[in-house]
């Protein structure tokens, strides 16, 4: 099992750099090409979302497993301003950026699992998790 | 940053995307491609993803706006060669690319640019 690697997200090139690698592992870990297109696309939200509301952040790539199925676990934290209504946050069409409203409330739709920690003031954490088949 | 080289095909602007796109590239092309439409008086603009992975919220939007740029311009947009992993993931995110008119492969885009394709429009 490949140990866990995290990439700074700077700037627009790393977005193009964490899919890379997510596309990578999750290839390395036996995801459909399906399940990798969204799990790539998930990264590229998230990733994104970090870069534009907080200015810059992290990922974290690792793979894990649950006694049955392997799967890649993805972390993106920032600590940027934070969101103040997750809900709201994860409405469909919802944006304070100027995008489309679907970067958490897709991403949420093309993984497994999915978890959203943040608090005004403290930064975001994004935890998704793709199974393989 | 890279940017997306446009073909001149009679009055048909060709784009194919080769490359991993960053968004900067991204609002680049957006640019490049209005201004080659009015310089060549273009009609039709065709648009290969055959070669792209991943189609995110971001380049959707730009595809999307591309085409009505391009309506604004008296040219038609076709985006074509999206692979089925792609198109899966796009309605799964929630963005099913209305407005914008795809086909198959660049061959049955430039049919329909010529009007020899099916005359269904997608809204």
């Amino acid at each position: 099992m490949s140990d866990a690697v995290e990439l700074p997200i700077a700037g627009n090139s790393d977005v193009v750099l964490v899919r890379q690698e997510v596309r990578t592992r999750a290839q390395g870990v036996g995801l459909s090409l399906v399940d990798q297109t969204k799990l790539v696309t998930a990264a590229s939200e998230l990733a994104r979302n970090a870069l534009v509301y907080a200015g810059g952040g992290r990922a974290r790539i690792e793979v894990v497993s649950n006694g049955l199925r392997d799967g890649l676990k993805l972390t993106f934290t920032d600590e940027g301003p934070g969101i103040p209504d997750l809900e709201l946050a994860l409405t469909d069409g919802w944006t304070t950026g100027g995008g489309l409203g679907l970067g958490l409330s897709g991403s949420r739709r093309l993984v497994d699992e999915f978890d959203l920690e943040s608090k005004p003031g403290a930064g975001t954490r994004v935890t998704v998790i793709k199974w393989a088949r | 940053m890279d940017r997306v080289p446009i073909l001149k095909l009679g009055d048909i602007l060709i784009v194919s995307i080769q490359i991993d796109l960053q968004d900067q590239s991204v609002l680049a092309l957006q640019e490049d491609l209005a201004d080659a439409v009015v310089t060549h008086g273009a009609r039709g603009v065709i648009i290969d993803i055959t070669a792209v992975e991943i189609v995110d919220s971001f380049i959707g939007r730009m595809l999307a706006t591309i085409a009505s740029i391009s309506r604004m311009l008296d040219a038609e947009t076709i985006v074509v060669g999206m692979r089925p992993a792609v198109a899966i993931t796009l309605v799964e995110l929630g963005l099913s690319l209305g407005g914008v008119r795809t086909a198959l492969n660049l061959e049955k885009g430039v049919a329909l640019l010529d009007g020899r394709g099916a005359p269904a429009v997608r809204r």
